[in-house]
């Protein structure tokens, strides 16, 4: 049996820096050349290339693994180590700079759902045009068209434009759509952070199913339980490069070492994505650390969290008020202390500048990844809201004394719990 | 190199008959392009199919709007342009002569600028999906196709009805010319295509470009036989859209053919096709990258 995906030494390099993105413009272009055949005729050192500070960044850096045919490998690493690089050279998006890969059999790609939906066209069109751009034929869609609409369950409004459905209905069509795709190779970029719980857990049963089926998986995702759960082999990206490659179980727990050796997770808050575009620039540093040490970043389960915000505002704030929101790997809300609902010491003088901390004790959440939103300002109204803020890292413990934790999938918070067994009293006794 | 088992080894068919594909950084001269095409039919017509039910969708006029185009501008070129123009006593009205050379006019135009946007227009789907990107060029002329032939058809009415004109052995001269239009309009699509993706300011030009194209192309609407000059035949020989142009309007109204405007459109457009071939595979893998 050949392996269903073999890839050696793929290089991938960007150049950055060199003009406005999208290209340079033929403005620019012609006053180059025109600069360039300028200095033919002027005596002086020869002409040097303009340098507009052209860098090179390499997403892939001489990546090799290979696949077997009917494994599920999870690809993991922090943001920006390279693996949706790796997956659109894969899918054939973007071109390699170096190195070749080998893909037996048809592949699937699933970047985003939805691709190609036309708001004007209808849910049923749509399925044929999301279908045929998916790869498959117009035969396979007919065949496929009802267990598509009934896995999405939107057949009374099969023929209404798209445009008029609903968020979550839309969601579900385009998912049922690419959910149906039967290649030998399927390759899935956190699809499954879409919709509701419901319809969640019927994505990952289908993809569990497709497993099943004999296909091979390659999965990205930064959702650590749910990898563990599907995957059987983890290839982990870091800068590139491939750290490790190997049993699921393995290489996840080398990644979460690896996250907690990095040096003081501090984040700078001054041009952070996250922040909403009505925020005033208050939060200038956040620091997530163990609070027993104080400066490793990543916390071992029942520990205690101290997060450190550093803010400087124009005007003096009489109370200073925070808001921690600790979310899961689908961005959905944990908890959500701040200051104005649990007992905060009041500070002694309205401050412009400072440092507010936030302890978060005995943790009761399981080993993971976990952003945080943070809403700074002061009583009367948040004025710098910043999402995603910091992420915090939870490493797995022995919380049970027994060296056993529970299954990665059934949940986000480990909870104690004590357990009585009593034995029934037979009153008469079977003959 | 770690190797896991799968779930149960009697499940996973053995796959050594299926379809190879390797990936790595390409190279050549892009003829792999006309392959992907033939692979890749029908999601080109999965596409021009998108684009016609759009349109329908969103336009009152939906359906009319390929009767209208060329119907109008031929109604705004009579009247402006009618008398300077035209020539009086002419076997062929005016009218019907600007309008032979607009239904082929509006295809060019049409899908010359279609194609050129196309790929910046589809760029979410350039970014997600794999497919030979060349089908989107492709299918925005396949879009201007369909409302050739509903000009054509307004055509096939009116030239017997208001022009007296019979068919004859001179409508087997128009596939050619409709070959010759179809080449030209893809090479010069695909060129522009991956120009607009390069350079982005492109599009901004382009509409401009197409104007200035339509008024160097007398063929259309200048009835009046005129001498151009040295300078102005050069420019006609070079102008792939002269000679279909006016073989289009030859051959559907049974007027003198004039082979060698033709062949030299047709020439020119060869070459177009080639360079724009080459091109659009050479900016193609970078299109991801850049847009």
């Amino acid at each position: 049996m050949h392996p269903a995906i073999k890839v050696e030494n793929l290089s991938k390099r960007y150049e950055l820096g060199g003009g406005p993105p999208g290209g340079r413009t033929l403005a620019e272009t012609l006053s180059a050349t025109l600069g360039g055949v300028g200095r033919l005729f002027r005596r002086g050192p020869a002409a040097t290339p303009t340098a507009t500070g052209s860098r090179e960044f390499w997403a892939l850096r001489d990546v090799s693994f290979s696949v077997n045919p009917g494994e599920m490998i999870g690809v993991i690493g922090r943001n920006g180590a390279g693996k949706s690089t790796l997956l659109k050279v894969l899918s054939r998006i973007v071109q390699p700079t170096a190195g070749r890969a080998e893909v037996r059999g048809r592949m699937g790609s699933l970047l985003e759902v939805g691709t190609g939906f036309h708001p004007e066209l209808s849910g049923r069109e749509n399925v044929y045009l999301n279908g045929s751009i998916l790869g498959m034929t117009r035969r396979e869609i007919t065949k496929k068209f009802d267990a598509i609409v009934a896995f999405a369950g939107v057949e009374q409004f099969l023929d209404t434009p798209v445009k008029r459905y609903s968020s979550g209905m839309y969601v579900r069509l385009a998912f049922a759509v690419a959910a149906h795709l039967e290649p030998e190779i399927l390759i899935v970029d956190e699809v499954l952070a879409v919709g509701d719980q419901a319809f969640q857990q019927k994505c990952t049963q289908q993809m569990r199913s497709v497993g099943r089926g004999g296909r091979t998986v390659l999965f990205v995702s930064h959702n650590m339980p749910a990898v563990q759960n599907l995957c059987t082999r983890c290839v982990w990206l870091k800068g590139g490069r491939v750290m490790a490659d190997g049993p699921a179980a393995e290489v996840i727990e080398a990644y979460n070492r690896d996250v907690a050796d990095v040096g003081g997770a501090e984040v700078d808050l001054t041009s952070h994505r996250g922040r909403t575009p009505d925020s005033v620039v208050a939060m200038q540093r956040v620091r997530v650390m163990n609070d027993a040490d104080g400066r490793s970043p990543a916390v071992p389960m029942r520990g205690t969290a101290r997060i450190e915000v550093a803010f400087a505002h124009t005007e003096a704030i009489s109370d200073v008020t925070l808001g921690v929101v600790v979310k899961d790997a689908y961005h959905l809300p944990i908890f959500g202390p701040n200051t104005k609902v649990t007992v905060c010491p009041t500070q002694p003088t309205p401050l412009k500048a400072g440092t507010i901390t936030c302890r978060l004790p005995d943790l009761p959440l399981m080993p993971g990844t976990y952003p945080i939103d943070l809403y700074f300002g002061s009583r009367t109204h948040d004025f710098d809201v910043v999402y995603n803020a910091v992420e915090l890292t939870v490493l797995p413990a022995d919380v049970f004394g027994t060296g056993k934790l529970p299954p990665p999938n059934a949940g986000n918070i480990c909870w104690p719990a004590t357990w009585e067994i009593v034995g029934d009293v037979v009153e008469n006794p079977p003959v | 190199m770690t190797e896991a088992e799968p779930a149960s080894k009697a499940d996973v068919p053995a796959n050594d008959n299926l379809p190879v594909t390797v990936i790595e950084a390409e190279s050549g001269l892009g003829l792999a392009i006309l392959t992907d095409v033939w692979r890749f039919r029908e999601l080109l017509l999965f596409l021009i199919w998108r684009d016609v039910k759009i349109r329908y969708k969103q336009t009152v006029v939906g359906v009319f709007w390929a009767v209208l185009q060329p119907v109008a501008v031929m109604g705004v070129m009579t009247f402006a342009l009618g008398r300077v123009a035209g020539q009086p006593g002419a076997a062929t009205p005016y009218w019907l002569f600007v309008l032979t050379g607009l239904v082929p006019w509006t295809f060019l135009s049409t899908a010359v600028s279609g194609a050129g946007m196309s790929v910046v227009a589809n760029q979410q789907l350039v970014t997600k999906v794999y497919f030979p990107r060349v089908l989107l060029p492709l299918s925005a002329a396949g879009l201007a196709g369909v409302d050739f032939l509903v000009g054509c058809l307004v055509l096939a009415v009116a030239a017997p009805l208001a022009g007296g004109i019979e068919p004859g052995w001179h409508l087997l001269a128009l596939p050619l010319a409709v070959g010759v239009l179809a080449l030209v309009a893809s090479g010069l699509g695909l060129l522009l295509a991956a120009v607009t993706v390069k350079y982005r300011d492109f599009r901004v030009v382009l509409p401009l470009l197409m104007q200035m194209w339509l008024f160097l192309t007398p063929a259309i609407y200048l009835q009046v036989p005129g001498g151009f000059g040295p300078v102005g035949e050069v420019i006609q020989m070079l102008n792939p859209a002269h000679g279909v142009i006016a073989a289009f309007r030859a051959a559907a109204l049974g007027t003198a053919f004039d082979w060698a405007a033709l062949a030299s459109s047709a020439a020119v457009g060869v070459v177009v096709f080639a360079v724009g071939l080459w091109y659009f595979h050479k900016i193609e893998r970078s299109f991801a990258d850049v847009i």
